[in-house]
């Protein structure tokens, strides 16, 4: 099994309310020393066994078919180092 | 279902809903992509009914030069699709407007507007959270120097669109998205009957389509 994380976030060319308006609550509520908020959405792709250049090839793929729309989106994908893995299998943990 | 009735209220002419799983749409002149929340808008507005088995019929139909028109939920659909350039997000003011905007018709270019005169003003409702039109520079500067700008909204830009832009074509002019809803505007009863142009338009052109 190998967790693959998806964060989508607007693309900076594109005007986003919704992180303007968290900024001007923040700042209503005291909290002036916000300069600016980036919303973005987390994605956690839990994937069946597989070698993380390959899952990292899939989930690029879902991304530009499905999880993201590169006209308003831009994301970044998450995908385990091997090593870490590989530690993880040794040990047991 | 108020997109079925203003289509079959034409003289001659009737309209079937077509489950979304149906893979022919043979014997249909047109095909309309309705408004409202298509698997609750999850993940994006449109964006999972795109992959709906009819839209392979859908987009083999629109390849064809046969007309689409996507109303609000169905012009996210179309967008996402990549049937027609650009997407619409959020709306600017973070929320749902529900009101009755005036739009002019910019292109008559179109099987949904050639009944319409250049700058003509239709009163039709809008209803939508993420009706905001967006693409880049470039797109945006295609659309207005190829006339594939089909309706821009008049009075005021409810949601915040690119160069208050409301409806849209494709390059082959045949695939029309639009936010606002002419199906909601068929009668005085109902605010306005100015969408009834929408569909006297496509009755013209399917008309002129199968005398040719």
């Amino acid at each position: 099994m190998i967790d693959v994380t998806v964060t989508i976030r607007t693309r900076e060319s594109v005007l986003d309310p919704e992180s303007e308006t968290v900024v001007r609550s923040l700042h209503a509520l005291g909290y002036g020393e916000v300069r600016s908020v980036r919303m973005a959405r987390r994605i956690e792709l839990e994937l069946d066994d597989m070698d993380h250049v390959d899952a990292h090839a899939r989930v690029l793929s879902m991304c530009d078919q499905l999880l993201a729309n590169a006209v308003i989106d831009e994301y970044e994908i998450e995908v385990p180092e091997p090593a870490a893995r590989i530690t993880e299998l040794v040990t047991g943990a | 279902m108020d997109a079925v009735r203003a289509v079959a209220s034409l003289p001659g002419t009737s309209a079937e809903i077509v489950w979304h799983e149906q893979e022919s749409l043979e014997g249909y002149d047109c095909i309309l992509l309705p408004g409202g929340f298509s698997y609750g808008d999850y993940l994006r507005a449109g964006a999972i009914a795109r992959f709906s088995p009819v839209m392979v019929a859908v987009r083999e139909f629109a390849a064809r030069g046969a007309p689409v028109l996507g109303i609000c939920n169905g012009f996210q659909i179309l967008t996402e699709a990549g049937l027609l350039p650009g997407a619409l997000r959020s709306n600017e003011c973070r929320s749902f407007r529900c009101c009755q905007t005036a739009v002019a018709v910019v292109s008559t270019q179109t099987p949904f507007t050639c009944a319409c005169e250049e700058g003509e003003l239709l009163r039709l409702p809008i209803a939508h959270a993420y009706g905001s039109y967006t693409a880049d520079a470039s797109t945006l500067r295609r659309l207005w120097d190829s006339s594939q700008v089909v309706l821009q909204y008049a009075d005021e830009n409810p949601n915040g669109s690119a160069d208050a832009i409301a409806a849209i074509c494709n390059d082959g002019r045949n695939v029309v998205g639009m936010m606002p809803h002419p199906e909601r505007a068929t009668s005085s009863l109902l605010g306005s009957s100015d969408g009834t142009k929408i569909f006297a338009s496509l009755l013209a052109a399917t008309m002129e389509t199968a005398g040719a």
